[in-house]
């Protein structure tokens, strides 16, 4: 493990008067699969959108593969689902192989066609997430459990280095979750991606994932899940405010 | 019936006019409809008919000139696309606030270059309605590098738009020029707009662009197909239109437009029907 392949130092970020992240500093080392769990409004997908230059920080700064994120032009190598990904209009008229193939449309780049190489690397990723057979039919015909690993496939197929992935599983029944968890355990053993996955779910993230960030305005938490898993009860709570019961923490 | 078509210069330059907006119309329009923008088209008919009230005025005062009312035309049009834009970043909370603002303009516009020009009067009708006899060599031209330019960048940038259009955002985090294509895309839309006013009319080219990707997404499967029997559709509408428009003296907006949600309605239902079966099927 050398240089982390995102580095954020002292980053603060408040909508206008409100304050969502105060000095956070986080690493991701090459290979980690890191959880970031917090309660609603802790500030996770706000520090996603940073780490995807959708929006910019007033305060501190974050590397990406070494790079100032503002210099940061190789989006290709960070692949992405959206908490929102199935908001999307159910009636459109695109088939899975026309929505994973646009995961592949800014690599391919500008007054360029797709070739066979690619149509075959959208293949590949559809079989990945184990939807083959599903691949001419229109995605608004989909559950949203296979919705979402259509996302997952579009957000791999240009092979990134890191997979960030913005409560994918909300939506999804139990045994697909488990299904789902270890498909993201595959792709970080097996294909190297660096994963970094916000959850609800501390249970399972600490069943899967190898390390934990615990976010609510500031950091409250970062390390391995071992340690994690020795954090009482009543610390994780302070952490998240009061209502914890609703998570299952130690299984 | 297709004969008077090949047979009369100004027949002639209709029915390629004709093939070419029927084309070029449900195209675009495919792109227009899943990304909800259907009302655009309406507002930029209406500054397209501003820029047409301009052009006829201008000819009225000065002679005539080189550039037909169908130049002015496509020029208001395209800058009315890009006013909308302006507007849409500026009201960025009501987006549709934009459409209504530039539909009134282009109205107040052409009724002010309307009376300005008068005598125009009698061709208002054509022009709200569409009209067979009103396209000459020069606008069909026009029309034909209109129609070049929309299919080549629907092309080269087929692949930025589609994705543009299915999730901005995911649009945006990969890194392509989102507003860029949205921009271009917006002024090929006033192009098409200006070169299908002629015949189909200020008040029913929205619907060239709509009613038959509404059939298509019906029955499509994937947005390529979307696209392939949307121009099906139009062209089938266009061509039924005009002829039938032409021996019956009706405007063929309207025969076009009654045309298209005919292929609508065969398509819903015929939808329905091919479900039942299927599902029958399934339970069986
Ligand atoms: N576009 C926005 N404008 C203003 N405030 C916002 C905006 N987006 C988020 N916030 C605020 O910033 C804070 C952090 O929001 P964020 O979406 O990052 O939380 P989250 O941890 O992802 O929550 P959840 O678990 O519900 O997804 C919240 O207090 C929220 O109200
Ligand atoms: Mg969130």
């Amino acid at each position: 493990m050398n240089v982390p392949i995102v580095e954020i130092k002292n980053l603060s970020y408040a909508y206008e008067d409100k304050i969502a992240l105060n000095d956070i500093n986080l690493d991701i080392h090459e290979g980690a699969f890191l959880g970031l769990i917090g309660p609603n409004g802790g500030g996770k997908t706000t520090l996603i959108k940073l780490l995807l230059g959708l929006i910019t920080p007033q305060q501190g700064s974050i590397r990406v593969f070494g790079q100032d994120i503002k210099q940061f032009k190789d989006a290709n190598k960070i692949g992405f689902v959206s908490q929102k990904s199935n908001a999307f209009n159910r009636g459109f008229p695109a088939t899975v192989k026309e929505v994973v193939a646009t995961g592949l449309t800014a690599k391919v780049g500008y007054f360029k066609f797709f070739t066979k190489k690619d149509h075959q690397k959208v293949i590949e990723a559809i079989e990945t997430v184990g939807m083959s057979e599903y691949i001419n039919q229109n995605i608004g015909d989909l559950s949203g459990g296979q919705q979402q690993r259509i996302f997952i496939a579009r957000a791999i197929v240009s092979d990134p280095k890191l997979l960030i992935l913005d409560e994918p599983t909300v939506g999804i029944d139990t045994e697909h979750v488990q299904r789902f968890y270890q498909l993201l355990n595959k792709l970080n053993q097996e294909n190297k991606i660096t994963l970094l996955l916000v959850s609800h779910d501390i249970g399972t993230v600490t069943k899967y994932a190898n390390g934990v960030a615990c976010l609510n305005k500031v950091m409250h938490f970062h390390g391995g899940t071992n340690e994690f898993e020795n954090i009482s009860d009543q610390q994780l709570s302070q952490f998240y405010g009061h209502d914890l019961n609703l998570v299952t923490h130690h299984h | 019936m297709l004969s008077h078509f090949l047979q009369y210069e100004f027949l002639q330059n209709t029915f390629y006019t004709g093939l070419l907006i029927g084309l070029i119309g449900p195209l675009l329009g495919s792109f227009i409809v899943v990304r909800r923008l259907s009302l655009i088209a309406d507002g930029l008919s209406h500054v397209t008919l501003a820029g047409i009230a301009f052009g006829l005025f201008v000819e009225k005062r000065f002679g005539l000139l080189f550039l037909t009312p169908f130049y002015y035309g496509t020029a208001f049009s395209v800058i009315g696309a890009i006013l909308i834009e302006r507007l849409r970043s500026v009201y960025h909370a009501f987006q549709e606030l934009a459409i209504p603002i530039i539909l009134s303009a282009g109205v107040g516009l052409s009724v002010i270059f309307i009376s300005l020009a008068e005598g125009f009067n009698n061709d208002l009708y054509n022009y709200l309605f569409g009209s067979v006899s009103a396209v000459s060599r020069n606008d069909f031209y026009g029309i034909l590098i209109i129609a070049f330019i929309v299919v080549s960048v629907l092309i080269i940038f087929y692949k930025e738009l589609f994705m543009l259009s299915f999730d901005e955002e995911h649009a945006k985090v990969s890194g392509i020029h989102s507003e860029r294509i949205h921009f271009l895309f917006i002024v090929l839309t006033a192009l098409v707009i200006s070169a299908s006013i002629r015949i189909v009319g200020v008040l029913l080219v929205s619907a060239l662009m709509t009613l038959p990707v509404a059939a298509s997404i019906r029955i499509a499967r994937g947005f390529k197909q979307t696209i392939i029997y949307s121009i099906v559709f139009g062209e089938i509408s266009v061509i039924g239109g005009l002829i039938s428009g032409y021996y019956l003296e009706i405007p063929p907006g309207g025969t076009i437009v009654m045309i298209s949600i005919l292929i609508l309605l065969l398509t819903m239902s015929g939808k329905k029907l091919w479900l039942n079966m299927k599902r029958k099927k399934a339970i069986l």
